[in-house]
């Protein structure tokens, strides 16, 4: 029988069915960070559990890294010691720690591509709703709560219930200055932030085909915000490629046995859907949110919706979204003023998005009443743009360049909006507060996009500020 | 372990309205700088609560309905649709059940807000649209009269009135028969789980 990658991960895993009607799936990687573990750890030592396989969770900090500071003690305690207790945790436990003086350390959903721990055909769960980023390799992968991470420390297992698959597909080619966070952005509007509840997103079609791993793991990232806890990318040539030579990729003699194993995976052709969505390329444009949850986003060059257009349910939190966000419907969003720029986050931290704006960040500067900041997702992706040059690039363009973690996507750390700033973000929330201001205001959009609200100091089209 | 079998939760109620309510809403980030939960309660929906100018907004958490169910430890919270969206924290229900709250009512609820509820014991049942801006409205205007979640028997009661419910069929399982937080489940499959790691080959390093 034909079937989707998800039952043929699903079946590879499941360990037995529970007496609820559960399945007890076995977790292949485990990722952990310093915010939603140190009480599953505290769990396990009131329950005196051991860590069942210490080899299959791995370690990293990323959430209260200062992006400033580089030397510890930490002027912020409370970060020295939330890190300390990782650090503790997992020498105690024997668990592999990606920690700040390595080198390695980085946002969790960025390590385990870089060190190859992330492979297609597997199980990965973590304490964060961005763990479907890992999906961009064709791996089942999906946030957890911290008592399901002392499930998966003191078992290597979780209770779960099948999800139904959605393939979503999206045929064609972007046109220039259109980015897979505008492809995401773009479904979740059309689908809606809670579209995707009980299903796993397949995200397939040319434009998929057409994508490197790093955009098909800036749309698998959002997956969440459109509901869906999981969302994957059936893995081909470019994935295998991608992996090759990482530090945890299967070696020599092992390598061939594992592409063909990992090829398997792959959804059979035939195979059926729950549900089929399809997208054209070409009608996607940049897009921009307005409010106060990622469906609340427009393209670039149109108005917010009127009240008037939008239905009960809508309506109230569109008027919510509007007060909170101080615009008025029925008006455009281009030309809003811009007050911070934060480029960075597991949405769009990686190398190709520094890349990409950094190629035409050359010879224009920030407007002075804006504070932007750059913050690459992990040490290795901050090495690799030092090396490359790039972080003189935005230095002399006006940016901040930072050391790598989370910062200003949820501001655990010092990086934080203030008062009723507005903040032009590559990352994935606009949730109130989000970026640590209670009365804060965020906009999401392309990494691009930022740059020429940087450098305008409004919300603007990157194609015509940048000439795409 | 044994667990108490959780049939019906009979306490005050309520509502706090809203679609789409994030967990960032209700357990602001700057309350996850913490390596225990202890003393999430007070911080629930923090900044809804509470104005940049530190004074107290208007909002169903600071009224005196609110703070009869924080006294009594045992509440029924009526929510709208996708509530608990966003960031997987479990910090959001820790810091609502820590309150008081030991039910939620609700439209629909998102994915990993509802196993982080269950698995504390905390029942999430939703209601039909029309029966959930009824029950809404009954609790609204009758702050006295306790709400009935009946797990066992999926009705949600007040009164006179009584709303047809539904539940995951393993979490309704799992919470009526004290078996909510499946660790012991877990840890019996033990030989199993070594038998489909073995069968794994880049688990078992093959
Ligand atoms: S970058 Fe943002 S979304 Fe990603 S893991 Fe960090 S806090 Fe979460």
């Amino acid at each position: 029988m034909a079937k989707t990658l998800f039952q043929k991960v699903w079946e590879a895993h499941t360990v037995r069915k529970l007496p609820n009607g559960q399945t007890q799936l076995f977790i292949g990687t485990h990722l952990i960070h310093e915010v939603t573990s140190p009480q599953a750890f505290g769990m396990l030592r009131d329950l005196g559990l051991k860590v069942k396989y210490p080899q299959r969770t791995f370690a990293t900090v990323d959430h209260i890294v200062p992006t400033n500071e580089l030397k510890e003690p930490y002027s912020d305690p409370i970060a020295q010691e939330m890190i300390e207790a990782l650090r503790k945790n997992t020498k105690d436990y024997g668990i592999r720690f990606f920690d700040t003086t390595t080198g390695t350390q980085g946002i969790v959903h960025m390590v385990g591509p870089e060190q190859g721990i992330t492979q297609p055909g597997t199980t990965i769960a973590c304490g964060d709703s961005h763990t479907a980023t890992h999906g961009a390799f064709g791996a089942i992968a999906f946030g957890i709560g911290t008592t399901q991470v002392r499930d998966v420390l003191a078992t290597q297992t979780l209770a779960l219930s099948p999800l139904k698959v959605r393939r979503i597909e999206v045929n064609g080619k972007l046109a220039p200055g259109v980015y897979a966070k505008d492809v995401i952005l773009h479904i979740i509007r059309v689908l809606g932030v809670n579209g995707g509840i009980g299903f796993a997103y397949e995200y397939a079609g040319t434009t998929f085909d057409g994508f490197s791993l790093e955009e098909r793991m800036t749309v698998c990232n959002m997956s969440i915000e459109g509901g869906a806890r999981c969302g994957y990318v059936n893995p081909d040539q470019k994935t295998f490629d991608y992996i090759k030579g990482k530090p945890f990729a299967p070696k020599a003699a092992d390598w061939d046995a594992a592409v063909a194993r990992w090829a398997s995976f792959a959804s059979d052709a035939g195979c059926q859907y729950d549900d089929i969505r399809i997208f054209k390329a070409e009608d996607i444009r940049p897009t921009v949110t307005w409010g106060i949850t990622p469906g609340q986003a427009i393209f670039i060059d149109e108005k917010m919706p009127a009240l008037e257009t939008l239905n009960a349910a809508d309506r109230q939190t569109a008027e919510d979204a509007y007060a909170h966000m101080k615009l008025a419907p029925n008006t455009p969003i281009k030309g809003t003023k811009v007050d911070v720029c934060f480029l960075g986050s597991c949405t769009n931290g990686r190398i190709s998005d520094l890349r990409e704006v950094a190629k035409y960040l050359k010879g224009r500067k920030v407007s002075p009443s804006v504070k932007a900041i750059v913050v690459p997702g992990s040490q290795l992706t901050a090495i690799q743009a030092v090396h490359e040059g790039l972080d003189k690039i935005y230095i002399e363009a006006g940016f901040e360049w930072r050391g790598a973690g989370c910062s200003m996507c949820l501001a655990m750390n010092p990086d934080k909006l203030v008062g009723d700033q507005l903040c032009a973000s590559s990352s994935n929330r606009n949730f109130k507060g989000r970026q640590g201001s209670q009365t804060g205001r965020t906009v999401l959009m392309s990494p691009l996009m930022v740059a020429a609200a940087a450098i305008t100091g409004q919300v603007t089209d990157a194609r015509e500020v940048f000439k795409v | 372990m044994s667990l108490a079998k959780i049939t019906q939760v009979k306490a005050l109620a309520l509502a706090v309205p809203g679609d789409d309510i994030d967990t960032d809403r209700i357990i602001p980030a700057r309350f996850l700088r913490c390596v225990t939960f202890d003393g999430l309660g007070e911080h629930a929906f923090r900044d809804e609560r509470t104005g940049p100018d530190g004074k107290e907004r208007a909002h169903p958490m600071n009224s005196a309905q609110a703070a009869r169910i924080a006294a009594a430890k045992q509440g029924v919270m009526v929510v709208g649709f996708n509530f608990g969206c966003g960031s997987s924290r479990e910090h959001a229900p820790q810091s609502l059940w820590r309150y008081g709250f030991t039910a939620f009512v609700g439209g629909s609820f998102a994915e990993i807000f509802f196993g982080n509820s269950t698995t504390l014991g905390v029942p999430c049942l939703t209601l039909s649209k029309e029966d959930l801006a009824e029950c809404d409205a009954f609790v609204r205007a009758n702050p006295d009269v306790e709400v009935t979640v009946d797990v066992e028997k999926l009705t949600v009661s007040a009164g006179a009135k009584s709303w047809k419910a539904a539940i995951a069929a393993s979490a309704r399982d799992g919470l009526i028969n004290g078996k909510w937080d499946p660790i012991a489940d877990l840890l019996e499959g033990a030989d199993s789980v070594a038998k489909t790691a073995g069968g794994l080959a880049y688990v078992a390093g093959k």
